[in-house]
């Protein structure tokens, strides 16, 4: 089957990638652009464990073709750090041990990093909603929901001192 | 898991996906969201040679209101129903069970011409179609036609959609006055099917049921108007015998596929329960309550 060549942005950079039709966002990010932070759980849609940012959007790259990518913004969780600085939300997943085994954790932060651009000021009830489609294998999700809302408190602050 | 191997295309337009489809026939699928296809490719359920990717035609994307009708392009997203101002409005029901469809990841992709089409009894959209008597347009190489929701439900996994045919809108009369809507689900986990849902669209005149519609999802072959349940409340007050009376007839037609969400039997009784409960939720609306 002939290549195709696909190209888009992936955290802030220009990538082009040649890819059969068949072949899932979520291989090409891991095997071809060598960032495997996002994890191959269920290939089913269903864990999140392959959770990524596409155009603005959270989605599972498990269940999106690598081709249908093309010209799209993508951000996985190796372009939450910025200059060597831990992201907000990354932080408060280590200070409130929101991780365990942590193979869920790559899509956890990516789809918290949006929730919070979505709702910044989320209650728990929210939290639990917008976080429902991430599964966490040891269960650990009392204190990914004090992650979070740890991660909005410092953001907040954050926006709230560049605001003065 | 990767799907087969298949020849991709991305038309621009309506015209050249249809073009697509015509050329092609049964060796084409159309691929919308992508999370009912893409799962069945992987397992080789599917095997499409062609897969027509609608993805990127805007125009059947959004939500408008045109001659008095709600007007729901087919690409629509499942999170711009739950988004919509104007569902929310005037078709309430959707977007409150937009809400229970998948999870916010799968609700950016899924559509609701996709979850439509593909004629799968477990599908929460067909039942909401039927009790809100929508009409789906159906675009294809000699134009377009209409065609109502009580007529596309033909089997399982079976629709009146032609191969070289594309849904492209969704048509939905405003919720009347002194209405009221509910769908009830009741499901294992986030992201599961309905293992019984039940969709009911009630009309009041003062103390009296002047029209009832309601709708089955995940209890048969394909989604289901219960009529004979409805025949029991209109022209009727409606109490909580009556109610019940209603859900029996409901539970009649129930004949679902038995499987890890339970017996027959269990669904069947939640079928009934589910019909309760949109009823009583329904009426309770009636009047913006």
């Amino acid at each position: 089957m002939a290549k195709t060549q696909v190209s888009f942005n992936l955290n802030g950079q220009d990538v082009d990638v040649l890819v059969e039709p068949r072949e899932l966002l979520i291989h090409v990010l891991r095997e071809q652009l060598q960032l495997t932070g996002s994890h191959i759980g269920c290939e089913t849609s269903h864990c999140g464990a392959c959770t990524v940012d596409v155009n603005g959007q959270s989605i599972k790259s498990c269940t999106m073709l690598a081709i249908q990518a093309q010209g799209a913004t993508v951000m996985t969780v190796e372009g939450l750090a910025a200059g060597g600085e831990l992201h907000p939300l990354q932080q408060a997943f280590m200070d409130e041990h929101g991780l365990q085994c942590g193979f869920c954790t790559p899509g956890m932060l990516v789809r918290g990093y949006r929730f919070l651009q979505e709702n910044p000021n989320p209650s728990e009830e929210e939290i639990r909603s917008g976080m429902a489609g991430n599964l966490c294998r040891c269960t650990g999700y009392q204190n990914i929901i004090k992650s979070i809302q740890t991660a909005a408190a410092a953001l907040n602050a954050d926006t709230g001192s560049q605001a003065e | 898991m990767i799907p087969p191997s298949f020849e991709y295309h991305a038309p621009g337009s309506v015209d050249d996906a249809i073009a697509l489809l015509s050329q092609y026939g049964d060796a084409a699928k159309i691929l919308a969201g992508g999370h009912s296809l893409l799962p069945m490719m992987k397992l080789r359920f599917a095997e499409p040679e062609h897969l027509v990717d609608i993805n990127n035609i805007d125009s059947l994307k959004g939500i408008r209101e045109e001659d008095g009708e709600i007007v729901i392009g087919s690409m629509t997203s499942e999170n711009a129903l739950i988004a919509s101002t104007l569902l929310q409005e005037k078709c309430p029901m959707l977007p409150e069970a937009a809400k229970m469809i998948a999870d916010p990841q799968v609700r950016n992709r899924g559509t609701i011409g996709g979850d439509i089409s593909h004629g799968d009894p477990g599908n929460d959209h067909p039942a909401l179609m039927l009790a809100l008597d929508a009409t789906f347009t159906l675009a294809g190489p000699n134009g377009a036609r209409q065609v109502a929701a009580a007529d596309f439900f033909l089997g399982t996994f079976f629709t009146a959609l032609e191969a070289d045919e594309i849904m492209t809108e969704i048509r939905i009369a405003p919720q009347a006055a002194n209405t009221g809507a509910s769908y009830q689900k009741l499901k294992r986990k986030t992201g599961d099917y309905a293992t019984a849902a039940a969709a009911a669209v009630i009309s009041m005149s003062g103390d009296t049921c002047q029209s009832a519609s309601i709708a089955l999802t995940n209890l048969g072959a394909t989604a289901m108007r219960a009529s004979e349940a409805e025949a029991v409340l209109v022209g009727q007050v409606v109490d909580e015998a009556l109610i019940s009376q209603a859900a029996a007839k409901a539970m009649e037609i129930c004949d679902p596929a038995e499987d890890l969400r339970g017996d027959a039997e269990y669904k069947t009784h939640m079928g009934g329960e589910m019909t309760r409960r949109a009823i009583r939720a329904a009426m309770q609306r009636v009047g913006g309550n």
